[in-house]
């Protein structure tokens, strides 16, 4: 799947070759038949779960089938066609990735929907999640067509800080309702809510990317070395200082565990990407492990969690904890009934989980019946999505473009790490969402523009660069210079490695 | 800034791997863990979740499964004669878990035991539905039935045993209940199981295995079996040197016949077995000592608790440290000494067995016709007597039948032995007796049947009762069944 980057990587003459073949025709090869292929079986999987599903538990094929595998597959097309005119050498993988999650998510709302019917338990939420699914590819195209360049967004720095504030702060000021289990994490207008920090994770990177990039120069270098670590100096410590109280509010007033661990991760992950200083992750642990334990020892919400995750069975005995739920217990029986191959697909009883078995607990209904196999496959996608973002990251070559990449492809693998450890009981439970997979029409809109705008740096890094047109004006050295064309990667990657 | 970003991504790597070995521990290491926990009500619903294996008792299914296609629960347990084979089968409830066999052979029944993989397999390869493996009992549908309405709707049990083999021909327990009644999971249900736990006569009890009573008068079979086995006897004529009333070792309480006309002074041992003389072998028992006579009722079976035939009956009791006085009562079957109607029948079967005890069994094969998982193997649990002093004891019951006590149980055509018993119990022994007949018949044809009975307290006026009008008629009933007769 890399050799298109591989063999520009490591044989320069190839790739110079390569380069000069494409000017020569104006036809530049690219990867979009590639991923039109995978798309079809990034289609093809969703459908055939469909059947299994509709096979297993009505014993005929779902009437729903041909509505749900054209819509899914318009959705699709029209990602491509977008893709293909609007950003043609974007990496390939990365939207058949999404579009296989997003359809073994909606596949698998709709299995718990249909037993949720026959326990007149809870509302279907298929459609709706499809309608989302409508709107996160409408997204994807937006951002795809009107994103004309990502350095674009270089210019919103300060305004993507005061808005993801905003986005942030907004929940607290939202009433909780009894069935959040003391998260506020929406924004409620009527039946109607949106969870912003979805959003702000975006566009808080992009805040991230932009500070960092002017800044990065400061904070590597002007610094007083201290017990062998280096230091920040005062001023420049003080957005660090912000964003860590900013991650703390949200603790207290959001009793949101997840978001800012999300939060301060990806803020010390870009820091050490942008100063290659490794004095700032000891820096940054240290504050946010001091923040977390301080929390942790005054915040009955968040000691609850950690309870439960030490002794997930205690909801389940004589005199259950307060405030404890069953869910965890649960799902761990779910995966340990799935076994290694699954109970196979409508035939688990994943539906035990009750309480948010559609969003936060997905992953249990698809360890209990695709089976450890299904779950390894799941994180193996996951894990590519990851991969190839950061493979962008490494291609890129404007400093911003690699800081924004690398910055939302580790906020995305952090935020499966943390809701995946959290369900299976690796760590503490926090309330994050499954990416793609989980119902939740924020999360889904949200990570559809993460993969557009990742796709359109990917577009640009790796686009044989011709036309001058293409090149935003930017102060850089010889060895970002567009002109200099494929060979940058591997100067920078010589000058650093 | 290349040489950070190729960490981070070694980083993001580590996450997912950390959650890939996570899920391999809880899918893999501790699945079954999981699976398995107590808490996991998929247990309960995948016993229900295809057609559960049959419990079978004479080639005939005395229970099905019933398709209700409910989303939790695919089928629901029904009984034929559900009241009569309660005893044996137990219950399967949706709601209230299972007992007895339902619970000890649920691995076959629902086909989860490791034995049906290989057929499981096979099933779903050739695409025939999943179905759980039968249970073949050793019950014989005739006894059963004889048992349960001799019974009828007085409280008591009946138990009965081929003495060559162990196995249990008969398991009946009244008043008894129908496991149909909670087998779902609706209001009835619940209403139906709440009655039956309520019922001051305890018809979830199984008496036959679960329930101990003092076996009076049976006892004295154990107690003539002591005497011959240690030599304080040499046969049945042998007079005894017995004053009556003989008054206790130690006070001042004598202790007293059935009836003072009874020849019970100084009367022989076979003599006193057919009055059934308390005075001759509460004597006997203090002078043998609690010692002797113990070591004899565990041969039998008593104060163990290693017993599974496969439900696990609750220990009979002879006691260890009683004084001569509560020695001569606990070698009448009163005082400390309990048991259970199996072991009584146990008693009868080893003394029919010429001595032997078989172990008794009562699932005779898993698996269904065809695939045959597992079968019983018969086994000695001990040589409990000599075959001489069987002899003599067969001798003993088969004149109490012919002379004594016990002469409504005799068949035409069969050798009968038996012993009657009328145990007191209760503060002062004021509760109403229990009736007991122990007892054995071979046939012309080599056929064996032993069987004990024991009647509660009932209707009956208390100087009615006895094992003798009660309870004889009943295991007659069951021996003739047994034996075709």
């Amino acid at each position: 799947m890399s050799t298109f980057d591989v063999s520009r990587g490591s044989t320069p003459t190839t790739g110079r070759r390569r380069a000069v073949g494409r000017s020569a025709t104006g036809d530049a090869p690219n990867r979009r038949n590639t991923e039109l292929l995978m798309l079809a079986f990034a289609l093809a999987i969703p459908m055939l779960a469909y059947a299994n599903v509709g096979l297993a538990m009505d014993g005929s094929l779902p009437v729903g089938m041909l509505k749900f595998g054209l819509g899914m597959a318009v959705l699709a097309l029209a990602a491509h066609l977008a893709v293909r005119r609007f950003a043609p050498y974007a990496d390939p993988l990365l939207l058949p990735l999404a579009t296989l999650l997003n359809g073994l998510g909606v596949v698998m709302i709709w299995r718990l929907d249909k037993a949720g019917k026959l326990l007149r338990l809870n509302f279907p939420a298929a459609g709706n999640q499809l309608m989302w699914s409508g709107l996160g590819v409408a997204m994807f195209i937006g951002v795809v067509i009107l994103l004309k360049d990502h350095r674009i967004l270089q210019r919103y720095t300060y305004i993507s800080m005061v808005v993801a504030l905003v986005l942030l702060a907004a929940p607290a000021f939202f009433p909780s309702r009894p069935e959040d289990y003391g998260a506020k994490i929406w924004i409620r207008f009527g039946s109607f809510s949106i969870q912003p920090g979805e959003f702000a994770k975006i566009i808080l990177t992009v805040f991230f990317a932009g500070f960092l990039m002017v800044k990065k120069d400061a904070l590597a270098l002007a610094s007083r070395k201290f017990m062998g670590l280096y230091l920040p100096r005062g001023r420049d410590l003080g957005p660090i200082v912000v964003v860590w109280l900013l991650s703390i509010l949200i603790l207290v007033f959001e009793t949101d565990l997840g978001t800012s661990f999300l939060f301060f991760g990806l803020f010390v992950v870009m820091l050490y990407v942008a100063t290659e200083r490794t004095s700032w992750i000891v820096f940054g642990l240290t504050m946010s492990l001091g923040g977390a334990a301080v929390v942790a020892s005054a915040e009955p919400h968040v000691k609850t969690r950690i309870n439960a995750w030490l002794d997930p069975m205690a909801a389940f005995g004589p005199k259950p904890p307060s405030q404890s739920s069953e869910q965890i217990g649960q799902t761990l029986m779910s995966l340990g009934s799935g076994g290694t191959i699954g109970t196979g697909l409508g035939q688990g009883r994943s539906w035990l989980i009750q309480f948010a078995a559609k969003s936060d607990f997905i992953l249990g209904s698809f360890g209990e019946e695709l089976g450890l196999t299904g779950l390894m496959a799941l994180f193996m996608v996951y894990g590519l999505v990851v991969q190839r973002g950061l493979r962008t990251s490494l291609a890129a070559r404007d400093p911003f473009g690699k800081l924004l990449a690398v910055g939302l492809s580790s906020a995305f693998a952090l935020q499966v790490f943390v809701v995946a450890g959290g369900v299976t009981g690796l760590i503490p439970l926090t309330g994050m969402t499954m990416p793609f997979l989980a119902q939740g029409g924020s999360s889904v809109v949200a990570n559809w523009a993460l993969i557009a705008i990742l796709m359109k740096i990917s577009d640009t890094a790796r686009r044989p660069a011709v036309e001058p047109a293409a090149a935003i004006p930017e102060p850089a050295g010889p060895g970002r210079l567009p002109a200099t064309g494929p060979g940058a990667p591997d100067e920078s990657r010589g000058a650093t490695s | 800034m290349n040489k950070p970003i190729r960490r981070v991504s070694i980083f993001c790597l580590v996450l997912i791997l950390a959650l890939m070995l996570r899920v391999n521990w809880v899918q893999g290491v501790q699945a079954s863990a999981w699976a398995n926990n107590p808490h996991n009500d998929r247990t309960k619903y995948d016993r229900y979740a295809y057609p559960r294996g049959n419990i079978i008792a004479g080639g005939q299914a005395v229970t099905r499964s019933d398709f209700v296609n409910g989303l939790r629960y695919k089928y629901k347990r029904s009984w034929v004669d559900g009241p009569m084979y309660a005893p044996v089968t137990g219950y399967s409830s949706q709601t209230y878990d299972a007992s007895q066999l339902e619970k000890l052979e649920d691995g076959i029944l629902s086909g989860a035991d490791s034995r049906l993989f290989f057929r499981n397999t096979l099933d779903m390869l050739t695409g025939k539905p999943k179905q759980g493996g039968d249970v073949v009992t050793t019950i014989d549908p005739k006894v059963q039935k004889a048992g349960f309405e001799g019974l009828g709707d007085k409280k008591g049990a009946a138990v009965a045993l081929d003495p060559r083999t162990g196995a249990i021909l008969g398991l009946v327990s009244t008043p008894s209940y129908d496991p149909g009644t909670f087998s779902g999971g609706t209001k009835d249900d619940e209403n139906a199981w709440k009655a039956l736990n309520d019922d001051p006569n305890k018809p979830l009890l199984n008496r036959a295995l679960r329930e101990t009573y003092p076996p009076g008068s049976t006892f004295k079979l154990v107690t003539a079996a002591t005497a011959f086995e240690n030599g304080k006897y040499q046969k049945p004529t042998d007079a005894t040197d017995t004053p009556n009333p003989y008054v206790l070792p130690g006070t001042s309480t004598a202790l007293r016949n059935a009836s003072a006309t009874e020849p019970c002074e100084n009367a022989t041992v076979q003599v006193a077995m057919d009055y059934s003389c308390n005075t001759v072998f509460g004597k006997m028992g203090a002078e043998l000592g609690g010692d002797k006579l113990r070591a004899q009722a565990e041969k039998f079976g008593f104060n163990s608790d290693q017993l599974r035939i496969p439900i696990a009956p609750t220990p009979s009791y002879f006691p260890k440290d009683s004084k001569p006085d509560g020695t001569a009562m606990d070698a009448i079957g009163q005082h400390d000494t309990r048991a259970t109607p199996l072991q009584m029948a146990m008693v009868a079967a080893a003394i029919a067995n010429n001595g032997s005890l078989m172990e008794p069994y009562l699932v005779a094969q898993e698996g269904s016709a065809g695939n045959v998982i597992s079968t019983h193997t018969e086994h000695q649990l001990s040589q409990a007597v000599s075959p001489a002093t069987a002899q003599k004891l067969q001798q003993l019951m088969e004149s109490v039948v012919q002379n004594g006590t016990g002469t409504k149980a005799k068949i035409p055509g069969a050798t009968v032995g038996g012993k009657t018993g009328t145990a007191q119990h209760g503060q002062d022994n004021a509760g109403l007796p229990f009736a007991w007949f122990v007892s054995y018949a071979k046939g012309q044809d080599g056929k064996q049947v032993a069987v004990a009975v024991v009647v509660e307290d009932g209707d009956s006026e208390r100087n009615e009762i006895s094992g003798g009008s009660l309870a004889a008629p009943i295991a007659k009933a069951m021996m003739q069944a047994a034996l075709g007769k």
